[in-house]
């Protein structure tokens, strides 16, 4: 049980990655749609970092485990940037301009992986990595219970989502830039009035929303598949990243629920694999939950009608100074 | 260059395409004053002041603050230069408390909750502001909103402050505490320039009036050494005759009859209370009352859009509680709105003219079918034939699922022609009409219907004299043709001359209804604060018609 609810830690923080970058990006007043596309280069370029100083002899963990983050937040960034330039300075619509992006980063991450990356010996060496580096633990924690098992034998990302989430979480809701955030998601017309850069704020968070997403595919690779890259893993991270999105209406829009929240889709998405003796059909209504409590949540938001549950007022909508 | 001048415009022109919005303007606004900015719809006010706080970029002209010129490109700059604008159109983050929208912007040091509502605490004080800086936006009343606005432009240490029409939301009361503020202000050495075309507030609040007229500037005179009639008269370049026609009409039956009418508002207490009156055809009944009274909620309980809660509502002697607000609309009775923001009800602002004109008819047009005529001669089978032919066509006829766009443009027409619309042509977008045009366009789409019930609430809010004028003519040509209209009113003066009876409302509650000639300001101002209560008085039941076209039975089964 201990190591059930481990693994689904292990799983949730790869959504909270996801949900944490939506969350940021949201709040711009951008619905990325590109988020798993965005997270399978994460993916891709997590494991072309780790490639670059994983294949010696006595590879630096340090190293390894800081050019993975790099390079995933590099790629990531990279698309969200396309995605950014798209909607914000071309104003193109944002749900189109998202499901190209993810369609175009799942294929060129299976592309990636499999001409680029994945070449003689790389393999082994990203599963050493892998499961030294990133899944690395803390010394001394091996006997300390079903507490030691669950929360202190994860890997260094799943710690990382936790301290990013917690971040956004302060910066959304105690700081002044935070504040500037939600009124150019609110209201950019306002935003702008008061001489707040809309569009610096825009690009900076759809960016570093997307790198931050972008880690999610790196957790999904190196954290919980300790390094193993299987041939359907770009299918696999945009599950997660469909998923992700809905976490984001899950969680109102909240990075400290989205720990939580994380954490019971981790449950729900593991749990058909873990139950034996249940028939195929089964298993795939059990993946049928996360999507259906999302859609509890968002009926039951909409009838409390709060309107601080609400998505950011002009989420989808493009901005444009001179447009009354 | 005088000390005391703190903004001074020199040779300003604005071009937007090929019409001149500001032509040549230069003003000079003094530390410490008032200056009111008069002019009428479309003569450039607005324009004019979006330059000096960095929406627009001048084409033509020089700005100087405080002896300095001036390079005002973004809101920006004009923060830097002490310069705050109030727009017309609040811009506040609905999901923001006060003191958070105040504080917005970039810079301004750390950001805590209390300490930020301390400070807007302490700037609302210092100038007798009533503000709870943790009030969310989408609580307050519109003169609260606007009160955030002003606090917001004082936080950031504007020295000059634009007021975009302030007092067009605000009750006379608000009015009051507004310009109470302004006066405080003015007295701590800010410069304030208010824009407006109310003249007795022009009258009450400034030092000096400066006038355009079609985006030039008139002139600028002391407040002090000038009256409401000299204003008039700089404002619209001709005289304009004071007197509101009011036809004599025959007076028909009860058209529309209110009957013990109870209305909940949004929150759930009653908005209209024991409501009783009626129109008749060829009448136009004023409805005088303090902004929030009932107005809005009586409205839309006539036109179908909120729940009866007791009561019952008869058109021709007919109950139309509970029918769609279609059938309604179907039986005459139009309803048009004109809410405080003005553009929120009744126009899709990003449809053109004509598609706004297709959103009451669409479901009005034919293919244009016409029935095969009987001839001579003719055997049955053939009649017989002909007539089944005939029963498809008209059926077809009434179905039609296209819509007719040559009807509506011509229609869109005739509005842009008889209302004096300012737009480019009939397919332009209603949002980048003016406020008083938007107002135009939604007013003339409902009396082109004819309806016989007319239903209209500030139809003049916001316009100028000389659009307020064509509405009047418009309603009165209504009146003539027999139709019973329900005006609901902001200016005294105007319903007392245009209207045939008035009836006040305090609180949902009916003061009474007299007639227009023979009452006065002084007692409409009682009745409005609830101080005479003429229906009480009279012992009968007011708004009861002797010649009610509802049974009793009916009245009473409802």
């Amino acid at each position: 049980m201990d190591v059930f609810f481990a693994n689904a830690i292990s799983f949730g923080v790869i959504f909270l990655f996801g949900c944490v970058g939506e969350i940021l990006t949201e709040k711009s007043g951008h619905l990325n749609l590109g988020i798993p596309g965005i997270m399978c280069m994460g993916a891709a370029g997590g494991c072309f970092g780790v490639k670059l100083v994983a294949m010696g002899e006595s590879p630096n963990g340090v190293l390894v485990v800081i050019m993975g983050i790099l390079f995933a937040m590099i790629f990531a960034g990279a698309l969200g940037a396309v995605y950014g330039f798209l909607t914000v300075s071309l104003r193109s619509n944002q749900n189109v301009t998202g499901l190209a992006c993810t369609i175009f980063g799942v294929g060129f991450t299976s592309f990636f992986l499999n001409n680029v990356v994945l070449t003689e010996g790389v393999s082994t060496a990203l599963s050493y990595a892998g499961l030294n580096f990133f899944n690395a633990h803390i010394p001394g924690t091996e006997n300390l219970g079903w507490f030691g098992t669950i929360f202190l034998r994860q890997g260094v990302l799943a710690y990382l989502a936790i301290v990013i989430a917690v971040i956004a979480a302060v910066v959304l809701r105690y700081t002044k830039a935070g504040l500037n955030l939600r009124a150019v998601g609110e209201n950019p017309a306002t935003a702008d009035a008061v001489g707040i850069n809309v569009t610096g704020y825009k690009y900076t968070f759809i960016v570093a929303g997307a790198a931050i997403a972008g880690l999610g595919g790196l957790c999904y690779v190196m954290g919980y598949m300790n390094g193993i890259v299987g041939s359907t893993v770009d299918q696999t991270i945009q599950g997660i990243g469909w998923l992700s999105i809905a976490l984001v209406i899950f969680t109102l829009w909240k990075p400290a629920l989205a720990i939580v929240g994380s954490i019971v889709f981790g449950i729900l998405y593991i749990l058909s694999s873990r139950i034996t003796g249940i028939s195929f059909e089964q298993i795939q209504l059990l993946n049928l939950i996360p999507y259906i409590v999302t859609i509890l949540v968002l009926i039951v938001t909409s009838i409390l009608g709060r309107r601080e549950m609400q998505p950011p007022a002009s989420l989808g909508l493009s901005y444009f100074r001179e447009d009354r | 260059m005088d000390e005391n001048v703190t903004l001074e415009l020199k040779h300003i022109s604005k071009y937007f395409g090929s019409v001149a919005a500001n032509r040549d303007i230069s003003l000079t606004l003094h530390k410490g004053e008032i200056l009111a900015l008069l002019g009428e719809n479309g003569s450039g006010k607005t324009t004019l002041m979006n330059m000096i706080s960095g929406i627009y970029y001048p084409d033509e002209g020089q700005i100087f603050v405080n002896g300095q010129e001036a390079v005002i490109s973004s809101p920006q700059d004009a923060f830097r230069l002490k310069i705050g604008m109030v727009h017309q159109h609040f811009k506040l983050i609905d999901i923001f408390t006060a003191a958070q929208n105040i504080v917005l912007g970039p810079g301004g040091g750390r950001y805590g909750v209390r300490r930020i509502n301390g400070q807007v605490r302490s700037i609302a004080e210092k100038y007798g502001f009533e503000l709870d800086p943790a009030k969310k936006i989408y609580d307050m009343s519109v003169s609260e909103k606007q009160t955030v606005e002003i606090v917001k432009v004082l936080y950031r240490g504007a020295d000059i402050l634009i007021l975009d029409e302030p007092t067009a939301v605000l009750t006379p009361q608000e009015t009051e505490k507004l310009f109470a503020v302004m006066r405080a202000m003015k007295a701590d050495g800010k410069s304030i320039i208010i824009i407006t075309h109310k003249l007795h507030e022009v009258m009450a609040i400034s030092d000096r009036v400066a006038v355009l007229r079609k985006g030039e500037y008139i002139g600028c005179v002391d407040t002090a050494s000038t009256s409401e009639q000299a204003l008039t008269e700089m404002m619209v370049g001709q005289k304009v005759e004071l007197n509101i026609e009011r036809p004599v009409t025959e007076f028909d039956r009860p058209l529309l009859e209110i009957r013990n009418l109870n209305i909940k508002n949004d929150v759930g207490s009653l908005a209209i209370e024991d409501l009783s009156f009626f129109i008749r055809g060829g009448e136009i009944l004023g409805v005088a009352g303090i902004a929030g009274c009932g107005q809005r909620e009586l409205c839309e309980a006539i036109a179908g859009l909120r729940k009866v809660e007791a009561g019952g509502i008869f058109h021709e002697g007919e109950s139309i509680v509970g029918l769609s607000p279609k059938a309604i609309y179907d039986k005459g009775i139009s309803m048009s709105f004109i809410p405080e923001d003005r553009l929120g009800m009744g126009l899709a602002p990003s449809m053109s003219v004509t598609d706004n004109m297709m959103l009451k008819n669409y479901q009005d047009t034919r293919f244009g079918i016409r029935p095969i005529p009987d001839r001579k001669g003719e055997s049955a089978f053939v009649r017989r034939s002909k007539h089944a032919l005939n029963r498809v066509g008209a059926f077809v006829d009434r179905h039609d699922p296209f819509v007719d766009r040559r009807k509506a443009r011509a229609e869109a027409q005739r509005v842009i022609e008889e209302l004096d619309v300012v737009t480019p042509s009939a397919e332009t977008p209603v949002r980048r009409l003016s406020g008083g045009n938007v107002q135009k366009v939604l007013l003339g789409r409902e009396m082109l219907t004819e309806p016989n019930v007319l239903i209209t609430a500030y139809p003049v809010r916001g316009l100028d004299i000389n659009s307020s004028y064509l509405i009047y003519d418009i309603l009165n040509r209504q009146k003539k043709a027999g139709t019973g209209i329900l005006f609901i009113g902001e200016d005294l003066d105007v319903m007392l001359a245009l209207c045939d009876k008035i009836m006040v409302l305090c609180h949902g509650r009916m003061m009474g209804v007299v007639h227009a000639d023979r009452t006065s300001k002084e007692q409409l101002g009682l009745m409005m604060a609830g101080a005479l209560d003429l229906a009480e008085e009279k012992g009968k039941q007011m708004g009861v018609a002797k010649d009610s076209r509802i049974g009793e039975d009916q009245a009473w089964s409802e």
